[in-house]
């Protein structure tokens, strides 16, 4: 039978704030703990909580960004339920008048098709703290530092219809929390959180299947597998004649497999009612002006311009506007480079540079190569100074000084300028004949593939100085006059 | 010196014919003598207080005082206090030293008052009769085997037995209001948001106000004069300008018009309770009032919306109470729901559990609409008459009241009937007004209260109404037989 | 009654406070006295009218973005009963 995939993303964003949603609490990561929980972290008697301005900030912005209206009066809900990292005994959250919604976002699938997923809405609530269960005598502890910490919560229309769209789309909100600065998105702190609402129906039909929650998912690639072993688990079930629960269900990494959350299993009725001790938000036009104002440019809109000034490819466009740093690296590298294609930088960003960014652990802002130096280098590599595997070692030599020395002097100094006279190449072209008595054979008759071989073999003889096209021009008019 | 007004004693001490350490002294001495007939005070504090006198006697040699510098005063123990347990009358928090004061108490030592102790009340405030303190009853002056009103219970009964010159309490359906009435002395409830409600322990937050139990209401002006003002550590207090109350209660007097509302009238109240009601209406028209009759719609669903809405918000508010970070724990527990169950089990009453219950109930799934947002709806129609009202008086008068103070455990197990006593006090929380009870006579030696409501911010009108009666009449000035020396 | 019984255990369970049995059979009947009372509400004509969730028309101040608090972790858990490594214990907690 054919099944229809049917999910919807909650994603759970902490917003990049100096203090917390309703306290001046600081918000960093990996405090002692509970030494950022104040008395109104702690839920302590006779405390109040005061809005952060700058929450309601950061939700405006995300609200432009996704074409969502923005509530002109918007209000915090309590909602009740017991449990240790929940010191009051009630998140506050929005509920019935959420700041924004009923907005859309359009993602970029595989196939380079655009589609537009549906944003219901986003609201503004207090993260809980944590539950460590290392044991302590068969308790557990609590730390509540991030009790407090302010959250947009995402949810999206049930628009999406493949682990791999969810996946996609959670890279795209993603991006565009960076974008605005809203969010550091770092996930392995934290910041950015998600669950997922999955059903499958008989393709063809209207109405939703009943739906499970899958819970706390923290990467991408957890978000793709747990989609798809919970949607094969429902197919087996619904095949087999059973029926789907709506439950809460826990994504088990290790054994790749889902299964009921056991805290949630009783019943919860959360009681929402409208926080006596905060008023309703009201967002007039001028503060949403001011905030449009502040809005940079896009991920979506930045990733067209790209291709349509620098004339790269979609492909690389995306890739390069993956976070506005990188993006605004590979523009700084354009700036005083007219006459190079922005494809060459483009090359040396997504290969050389991000090659040793990965290997030191380090974000963008770490680069040891300035983005004018890279320009300059590839400027070098379009005029024929250096050839690209050249290239690549000038930039290894920059990286270990720590960027300090200059481009020309590398090359310089290892002797790393293309060979561009032809006398040297042809010495070098007939010595490579000579040694490769069978690939030559081979090439006679007929295996084109085997020119490749040899111009590398050529290449390697210059130690990379030789210009490969010379080089194949070379090789291919002696290989047929021989 | 007992029977002086806070107004009186501050001019004394402005005078230096008596030194703050003088006055201290004096009342630590009245409370350890007479409060064993009253058990007023959950917390008495000496050394504190002291040396609190010590400090204002200082301000007042340098003449930097302010008419409350060296004022003995008590704060109701639902106030954190830091350093001085704060039990707000539960089992609780019987355990909990407050790391930080409330506003309310920063303001008034900042003012250079000196905080005698903390007074008993009702269980988090949940009671009309201090009956539901862990501590024990609280007993009214007048007769101690009847109740002093709550649950402010115990501000009350300390002021009207002269063991300290003012107190702090809070209202939340007429906590303050109804023991000033029940024992003779001045209740204020001050505008919803005008006194900060930060460190004030969280009853119901939409009705929750801090105001004054004094013997006058000179002495109250005095009193909100320290505690008003808008705090930016509490979202719903107000930014409006405080006024010079004191200034304005004594300006010159205007020709108001009372209204007073047919519906406070009816078959539930006492007929020599109306009978002084009556009577002090007509101390105001010799001053010149005009007396208006007017009629509340929906005042009579004032209980039921009271008994829906500060239910669900304590359900609410009481659920930090866990004895994770504070307060008493069970130790009887073997998971974590059952250390819960236990813990709240053990460490709150059976009145406060019944609003946690009820409060639950109109909060859960299906009932929501039918009790809690019917209640808000139906306190916007309360809320409407009286705005109505005021269109065309400046106050609305009536009783306190329906009766003077009940005998102890006689309402205890009834507790629609102990609702229904807060029938008159409960209209002005819903709709966020100020209201002012002060004595206007006796039943059979027992005090009864004129309660006097006005638009949102309306203080000054109050309290100025309020000092006119007084100077008119003298039942302040009456001090309950057993506490005269 | 109103409540019986099992809408009393529900409503104890949903706000963890235990009630001994003992206890139960008067805590249903005062809170059915309650209810009943509270129900007069359903007869009020309430069509077209704004719920009212607050005393005052005012909308929410706001704070600035400052970090203004400092650690006070360990005065704080002073009144905690039981606290080791900084961190409040409790009865295992189970996801």
């Amino acid at each position: 039978m054919a099944w229809e995939i049917v999910i919807g993303l909650e994603i759970h964003t902490q917003l990049a704030t100096k203090s917390k949603i309703f306290s001046g609490s600081p918000t960093q990561y990996g405090a002692t703990p509970n030494s950022q929980a104040s008395l109104v972290d702690l839920g302590y008697p006779g405390v109040l909580p005061v809005l952060n301005q700058s929450v309601v900030h950061m939700a405006i912005k995300f609200g432009l960004a996704t074409d969502c209206e923005i509530s002109r009066r918007s209000v915090f809900a309590r909602k009740n339920y017991f449990y240790p990292d929940l010191p009051k005994g009630y998140q506050i959250s929005q509920y019935e008048l959420p700041i924004v919604h009923s907005g859309h976002l359009d993602i970029v699938l595989d196939d380079g098709n655009i589609k537009t997923i549906g944003i219901t809405r986003a609201h503004l609530e207090e993260d809980a703290g944590k539950s460590l269960h290392e044991d302590f005598q068969g308790l557990s502890g609590i730390d509540l530092n991030r009790t407090g910490t302010p959250l947009l919560e995402i949810v999206s229309e049930p628009d999406l219809r493949s682990a791999e769209e969810a996946g996609t789309y959670m890279r795209s909100i993603h991006k565009l929390v960076r974008y605005l600065g809203i969010s550091d998105g770092n996930m392995q702190e934290g910041s950015f959180r998600c669950d997922a609402n999955v059903s499958i129906r008989k393709k063809g039909d209207k109405k939703l299947g009943t739906r499970t929650e899958l819970k706390n998912l923290n990467s991408f690639r957890f978000v793709e597998k747990a989609i798809r072993v919970e949607v094969e688990r429902q197919i087996d079930l619904l095949e087999d004649g059973g029926k789907i629960t709506q439950e809460t269900r826990l994504y088990d990494a290790d054994k790749n497999e889902t299964r009921p959350m056991r805290s949630k299993e009783e019943a919860n009725d959360y009681r929402y009612f409208p926080d006596p001790d905060l008023l309703p938000v009201i967002i007039n036009d001028e503060l949403i002006e001011n905030v449009r104002a502040e809005l940079p440019e896009l991920p979506n809109a930045r990733t067209k311009r790209l291709i349509r000034d620098h004339g790269i490819s979609d492909s690389m466009a995306e890739e390069l506007t993956s976070s506005p740093a990188i993006a605004d690296y590979f523009e700084e590298a354009t700036k005083n480079t007219p006459h190079v294609p922005a494809k060459r930088i483009g090359n040396l960003i997504q290969r050389e540079l991000s090659a040793a960014l990965n290997r030191e652990g380090l974000s963008i802002e770490g680069s040891k190569i300035s983005p004018s130096m890279i320009g300059k280098l590839a400027q070098k590599i379009e005029d024929n100074t250096v050839s690209a595997s050249a290239a690549s070692t000038v930039f290894d030599e920059i990286w270990k000084t720590g960027g300090s020395s200059n481009v020309d002097s590398i090359i310089e100094k290892h002797g790393l300028k293309q060979i561009t006279d032809m006398h040297t190449i042809e010495a070098m072209v007939d010595d490579v004949i000579i040694n490769n008595p069978e690939q030559i054979i081979q090439f006679k008759n007929g295996k084109e593939k085997v020119i490749g071989f040899l111009v590398g073999q050529v290449m390697k003889e210059s130690k990379g100085k030789a210009n490969p096209q010379n080089v194949n021009q070379i090789l291919r008019s002696k290989l047929s006059s021989s | 010196m007992h029977e002086a007004t806070i107004a009186h004693l501050a001019q004394s001490l402005k005078d230096r014919k008596v030194s703050s350490k003088e006055l201290t002294k004096y009342f630590l001495e009245r409370i350890s003598r007479l409060d064993t007939s009253l058990n007023s005070f959950i917390t008495v504090c000496e050394e504190e207080a002291l040396a609190q006198a010590d400090s204002a006697d200082e301000l007042l040699a340098t003449g930097d005082a302010t008419p409350l510098t060296g004022i003995p005063i008590a704060h109701k123990d639902i106030f954190c206090t830091e350093g001085v347990k704060t039990s707000c009358g539960s089992r609780i928090l019987d355990n909990f030293i407050s790391p930080y004061d409330a506003t309310v108490v920063s303001k008034l030592k900042a003012a250079g008052a000196v905080m005698l102790g903390k007074t008993n009340m009702d269980e988090f405030a949940m009671g009309s009769s201090n009956e539901t303190s862990f501590y024990g009853v609280v007993h009214n002056p007048w007769d101690t085997t009847r109740v002093p009103g709550g649950s402010s219970g115990g501000s009350a009964a300390a002021v009207a037995a002269q063991l300290v010159s003012g107190a702090t309490g809070t209202d939340t359906g007429g906590s303050i209001r109804q023991p000033a009435a029940l024992t003779g002395i001045t209740g204020l409830k001050p505008t919803y948001g005008r006194v900060s409600r930060y460190g004030m322990v969280a009853f119901a937050s939409s009705l929750d106000q801090a105001g004054t139990l004094t013997k006058t209401a000179e002495d109250s002006a005095l009193m909100l004069q320290a505690m008003a003002g808008a705090d930016e550590r509490d979202s719903t207090s107000l930014s409006a300008i405080v006024p010079d109350f004191s200034k304005a209660q004594k300006s010159a007097w205007e020709n108001i018009t009372i209204g007073v509302p047919d519906n406070f009238f009816d078959d539930s109240l006492d007929t020599k309770n109306a009978q002084l009601v009556k009577e002090a209406l007509s101390v105001f028209e010799k001053l010149g009032a005009r007396i208006k009759d007017i009629h509340l719609k929906h005042i009579h669903l004032s209980v039921p919306v009271y008994y829906v809405v500060a239910p669900a918000e304590a359900s609410s508010n009481l659920s930090r109470f866990d004895g994770v970070r504070f307060g008493h724990r069970s130790e009887h527990a073997e998971n974590l729901t059952e250390f819960y169950m236990k813990t709240r089990g053990e460490g709150f009453g059976s009145e406060v559990k019944r609003r946690i219950l009820t409060g639950t109930y109109v909060l859960s799934a299906g009932y929501y609409d039918a009790y809690y947002l019917q209640a808000q709806k139906v306190r916007q129609l309360i809320s409407q008459d009286f705005a109505e009202a005021f269109k065309t008086v400046d106050v609305i008068a009536g009783p306190t009241t329906p009766t003077p103070a009940f005998r102890i455990g006689q309402k205890t197990d009834d507790p629609i009937q102990m609702y229904l006593n807060d029938m008159y006090t409960i209209g002005a929380p819903l709709a966020g007004l100020p209201a002012l009870s002060m004595p206007c006579g006796f039943i059979n030696n027992l005090p009864v209260g004129l309660q006097l409501t006005g638009p949102h911010l309306s203080e000054e009108k109050l309290l100025k109404a309020g000092y006119y009666y007084q100077q008119e009449t003298d039942w302040h000035n009456f001090v309950p037989p057993g506490y005269e020396a | 009654m109103l409540l019986n019984r099992e809408d009393v255990e529900k409503l104890c369970l949903l706000s963890r406070l235990e009630i001994t049995p003992e206890e139960m059979e008067d805590v249903s009947a005062k809170l059915s006295d309650i209810v009943n009372m509270v129900k007069q509400l359903q007869a009020a004509e309430t069509t077209g009218v704004l719920p009212m969730a607050h005393p005052l028309d005012q909308a929410q101040r706001m704070r600035e973005d400052k970090a203004t608090e400092t650690d006070h972790h360990e005065k704080y858990q002073q009144n905690a009963s039981l606290v080791e490594r900084d961190l409040y214990l409790v009865p295992k907690v189970i996801d």
